[in-house]
């Protein structure tokens, strides 16, 4: 709730300075024809930010999943495996990663034999679900950990075998303390989402960086793009909030 | 001979280089009841561990109905499927009512319809005497509850054979007879039962044997009335002094 008021304070703080001389709201105004048109070009960054996010989660998930498995291995060559791939790609940060799957991968690829060219959408979602894959594993990894010992003793006991204990026992009750997580992790996927505007991307930060080249009005319209990105995150921590009462409700 | 139930001959087990379990010699006929004490830390729960194999022994041999627990075969997964057990934390699923708890195992081991594991179930619930907390969460009962659930949960696989490690040392003292009354008219009913419990009244009650454990060893095996009144270890008749005095 807090937030929504720092939200509107922000709001009002920056059009109560809108009269002064050194302010150019005119630019995203509404009311005029240049402000409108600009105010939809600026909007229609979401599309492509929240279809980045959003694929780039699932991805993730589901590669998080295939790496957090090993790492519950009774092996330690698998839980070896799991870790070498979490430190690497949690050590590498976001942008070098970016330029690496789009200008680097589809060398390594040609040089294999597959000719693809990686447009910026797909190296934006590869790179992020790559990246964000060693944090949503290490979720699934403590999920899963923190259920009891004794739980899967009791499920052994009587005659459950080890994919059922997971899929019965132990997988129903982490499921709570990881959809959460998970779901908080998707905040910071929209977050990166912004560092695809620098492969080109036609995103939200994108659409601003483009208007503020035409406009140099860059304080006005890094400043919508932050509300945009605000009521973004609000969104979806609300959702999260709600997801985690459910789960709470459920605990019992 | 009767064929035994359980039988260790020669049992020992370390965990890393510390040693648990030392030449245990154990031979359960079918419906006897054996009763273990000891200090804690002597093995009490590794031995009985051992016997379904939550863990692993290293050396001598484990017979349940004759079949010896190596490797994982059909046969090994059939004898295990004979044994039951309760654990001192009870351990329930706490994402199951208590009528899913009963009814998993019928369902996804024995294959039963829901209809008839439900039965199976409701059953069982009647003989621990809590019919009515079907539908409750294991997180709205007691602890005598939730332990006299556990038990049921393991009785709905039928099995022949039961192990109890400590049921009762995590309840408040007045639940503690609710869930010995449960196992007095379960060991009526010619049940295999090792009961690793210090409630010496119980044992005094169905125990056809007691055993002593001290430091990984069985140091006393023999019928409840000369192991009480002459206990042949100074060790033994130490711990009976200790906790009988309660
Ligand atoms: N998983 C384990 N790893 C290492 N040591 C263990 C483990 N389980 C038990 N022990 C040790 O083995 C000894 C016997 O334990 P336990 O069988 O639980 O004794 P009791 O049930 O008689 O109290 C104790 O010293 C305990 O610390
Ligand atoms: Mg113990």
């Amino acid at each position: 709730m807090y937030r929504l008021i720092t939200a509107a304070g922000l709001l009002l703080l920056l059009s109560g300075c809108s009269s002064s001389a050194n302010w150019g709201w005119y630019v995203i105004d509404p009311g005029t024809e240049r402000g409108w048109i600009n105010i939809r070009f600026l909007l229609s960054g979401f599309t492509n930010t929240i279809l980045l996010s959003v694929i780039a989660a699932v991805l993730s998930m589901a590669l998080g999943l295939m790496v957090a498995l090993p790492g519950l291995s009774p092996s330690r060559g698998w839980r070896w495996v799991n870790r070498i791939y979490v430190e690497f790609i949690r050590s590498i940060p976001l942008l070098p990663m970016l330029f690496w799957v789009f200008y680097g991968l589809p060398v390594v690829l040609k040089s294999v034999g597959i000719k693809v060219s990686i447009d910026p959408f797909w190296g934006a979602i590869i790179t992020l679900a790559l990246a964000d894959s060693a944090f949503t594993a290490e979720i699934y990894r403590a999920g899963i950990e923190s259920i009891a010992k004794g739980q899967r003793e009791a499920a052994q006991t009587i005659g459950l075998n080890r994919h059922q204990t997971m899929r019965y026992v132990i997988l129903p009750q982490a499921i709570r303390r990881i959809l959460p997580p998970l779901a908080n992790q998707f905040i910071y996927i929209v977050k990166m989402s912004a560092f695809a505007s620098v492969i080109g991307m036609q995103e939200l930060t994108r659409r601003a960086n483009e208007l503020v080249v035409t406009e140099y009005r860059p304080l006005e319209l890094y400043s919508f793009l932050i509300l945009e990105y605000l009521v973004l995150v609000l969104v979806i921590s609300q959702g999260v909030r709600w997801l985690e009462r459910r789960m709470k409700v459920n605990e019992r | 001979m009767q064929q035994a139930a359980i039988e260790l001959v020669g049992v020992n087990k370390w965990f890393d280089d510390f040693q648990v379990l030392t030449d245990i010699d154990l031979t359960v006929a079918p419906g006897e009841k054996i009763v273990v004490c000891g200090p804690s830390g002597s093995g009490k729960s590794t031995m009985v561990r051992c016997i379904n194999r939550l863990e692993r022994h290293q050396s001598g041999t484990i017979r349940i109905d004759g079949v010896e627990l190596v490797g994982d075969g059909r046969d090994v997964r059939g004898a295990l499927a004979e044994i039951g057990m309760v654990f001192q934390q009870f351990n329930l699923f706490p994402h199951l009512t208590v009528l899913e708890n009963l009814m998993l195992g019928p369902v996804k081991v024995r294959g039963k319809k829901r209809a008839e594991a439900e039965a199976i179930a409701r059953r069982y619930l009647d003989r621990v005497h809590i019919p009515e907390q079907a539908d409750k969460y294991p997180g709205q009962l007691s602890g005598g509850q939730q332990q006299r659930v556990a038990i049921a949960r393991s009785l709905c696989m039928e099995p022949r054979i039961m192990l109890f490690d400590e049921p009762t040392s995590a309840l408040d003292p007045e639940m503690i007879s609710e869930v010995l009354d449960v196992m007095v008219e379960l060991a009526g009913g010619g049940m295999t039962m090792i009961v690793v419990t210090h409630e010496m009244g119980f044992a005094r009650k169905v125990a056809d044997r007691m055993i002593f454990m001290d430091r990984g060893r069985i140091v006393e095996d023999s019928p409840p009335g000369p192991f009480f009144s002459a206990p042949a270890s100074d060790r033994c008749r130490d711990f009976l002094d200790r906790i009988l005095q309660h």
